[in-house]
């Protein structure tokens, strides 16, 4: 019984500490998302999000987001969202007329196993997302 | 001034297009993480990115605390004429950095 007690109060301070600062929610992210989009109703497909699925440290996890298949002038605009960090944002990013290839790279932490979702804005208004599922095995700190 | 690491071809052919790599110097303190005496450390993260080519814009990024410490960002350029990239980076308590790279074009 107490060796039961002390387990749950360490699961319970490790819960606290995770739950500390404000997490995202499915709620949160789908509002990055309706705000990326501009309203546009987001289709899956076209974006392609290349991060490891097994992630063992969530400090550095390299990340990349492309649009294979679609003509890089028809690609306004690149974003990254998670559902569990504690923003739902991760980076957005808009291209000018001298991009080259529409596709971006960069390293970014994760705070637990969670979904992320890229998502790409197309001049004709049209917004497409990909959502991928990882798991994290050492959790960024707190983000 | 934060160090910054940038990696692009010397020459490159017009109208290809190139991948340059920036990687920059920067805690990218979260503002969600406890420091020792229990207060949450002040958030200080970099909040924009931004290339120029000649004066016209190649890409501009808004990051978030989700990005890791020492920012790292990889794109693409379409090659047009020789001149100059110039990449600029600002964010909390006012930081602020410019870095500019000469390019040749065949």
């Amino acid at each position: 019984m107490n060796t039961l007690n002390r387990r749950r109060l360490i699961a319970a301070a490790g819960g606290l500490w995770l739950l500390r600062p404000a997490a995202a929610t499915p709620e949160s992210l789908a509002a990055a998302l309706r705000d990326f989009s501009g309203g546009a109703p987001l289709r899956d497909g076209r974006v392609q999000l290349d991060i490891a699925p097994l992630v063992d440290n969530g400090n550095t996890v390299p990340v990349g987001v492309s649009v294979p298949g679609v003509p890089a002038e028809q690609v306004q605009a690149l974003a990254l969202f998670t559902e569990r960090n504690p923003q739902s944002e991760v980076l957005r990013a808009q291209f000018g007329p001298r991009a080259g290839e529409r596709s971006l790279a960069t390293r970014m932490r994760l705070a637990t196993s969670q979904q992320l979702v890229a998502a790409a804005k197309l001049t004709d208004g049209s917004c497409w997302v990909q959502r991928v599922d990882v798991i994290v095995t050492l959790s960024a700190c707190l983000e | 001034m934060a160090r910054s690491l940038i990696t692009l071809p010397e020459r490159v052919v017009r109208g290809e297009s190139f991948r340059v790599r920036t990687l920059l110097q920067h805690p990218m303190e979260s503002g969600f993480r406890v420091g020792a005496d229990g207060r949450l450390l002040p958030r200080d993260i970099v909040r924009r990115f931004r290339c120029l080519y000649n004066g016209e814009l190649v890409i501009e990024a808004e990051l978030s605390p989700a990005i890791a410490a020492n920012p790292f960002i990889e794109f693409s350029v379409r090659a047009v004429d020789s001149g100059s990239l110039l990449f600029e980076w600002s964010g909390d308590n006012g930081f602020a950095q410019r870095e500019q790279r000469p390019l040749i074009v065949a």
